[in-house]
């Protein structure tokens, strides 16, 4: 059961969610995602590039904040938009933690609306990946 | 400065691409690609596995993880070999020096319905627009384009906007 409207208070924090990608999860991220650049998978290709070693996705962070949202709103809520913006690198074996809260709680067009700041944390405490999400409750 | 570092990274070439619609590609939502991608993100949720499941929630079929628009049909005489796409809809054409490397610097889809397996999506793209800036990593160009998907009773299901960075 996801949340509903009415449980809903601005600024409320929303369950969090702890994400530490192996390699092998990159790897199988690659093939779920068709996105095959090495940078994801060959250390010394990513070395090659000027990186310090080979990075996680930006559309698998993209998908963690996806599903951070999903496991808060459950089945008869709805993503209408989400998005974010990839401003650092983030490494396998590292902690990636999945945060959001609450901004807004609005009823329009008939719908019952909250936007969300979302956003991921490596393990220093730095947001890697700010983002926000508008869904539809219950 | 010398004129090459001051000349605009982005060329008459390029401003005449923005706004220009892509041909069409396909892509297919079907039940084992679903279930790839929820399980490479991690999702826990049987929604994303289980068909009974998904039918008890109310969904057609499995549906569409958060970030998940379908796989591209890959065909080798069309498709990109790395990133799977249709070849040739990165990000356009060259800039007026050349930069060797790319980031993928957002992501951002907005959703008007459900998607689920079954689903077979028509996506366009277009260049919405160039930008460039000095950062951290020295010179960048920002490029955004946007995809339409359309589902097979015509209707547009998301559109989704993506921000890439060359540097």
């Amino acid at each position: 059961m996801g949340v509903t409207w009415d449980q809903v208070t601005e600024g409320m924090d929303i369950p969090e969610l702890k994400k530490n990608c192996s390699t092998q999860q990159l790897v199988q991220w690659a093939a779920g995602s068709g996105d095959f650049y090495q940078i994801h998978y060959d250390p010394d290709f990513a070395k090659s590039t000027g990186l310090d070693g080979i990075i996680v996705h930006g559309a698998l962070k993209h998908a963690f904040l996806g599903q951070l949202v999903h496991d808060w709103i459950g089945n008869e809520g709805r993503i209408k938009k989400f998005g974010c913006s990839y401003r650092g690198m983030d490494y396998p074996n590292q902690d990636i933690i999945c945060r959001g809260k609450v901004v807004k709680k609005y009823e329009e067009g008939g719908e019952k609306l909250v936007d969300l700041e979302v956003w991921t944390e490596n393990p220093e405490g730095k947001k890697t990946t700010p983002g926000t999400a508008t869904v539809r409750l219950p | 400065m010398s004129d090459a570092a001051t000349e605009s990274l982005i060329t008459d070439e390029m401003r005449a691409e923005i706004g220009k619609e892509s041909e069409p590609w396909t892509c297919e939502v079907d039940k084992t690609a679903v279930r790839m991608f929820a399980r490479a993100v991690g999702h826990t949720d049987p929604v994303f596995y289980d068909e009974a499941e998904a039918k008890k929630a109310g969904y057609r079929s499995l549906p569409a993880p958060p970030g998940y628009l379908g796989t591209p049909v890959f065909d080798p005489r069309t498709s990109d070999p790395t990133f799977g796409g249709r070849r040739g809809s990165g990000p356009g054409p060259q800039p007026s020096r050349p930069l060797k490397r790319i980031l993928n610097g957002g992501t951002e889809i907005e959703h008007f319905d459900d998607i689920c397996a079954g689903d077979v999506l028509t996506a366009k793209s277009h260049i919405a627009s160039y930008e460039e800036r000095t950062g951290s990593i020295g010179e960048m160009l920002i490029t955004t384009t946007k995809t339409t998907y359309t589902n097979q009773d015509g209707k547009v299901v998301a559109v989704m906007t993506g921000t890439g960075i060359r540097y």
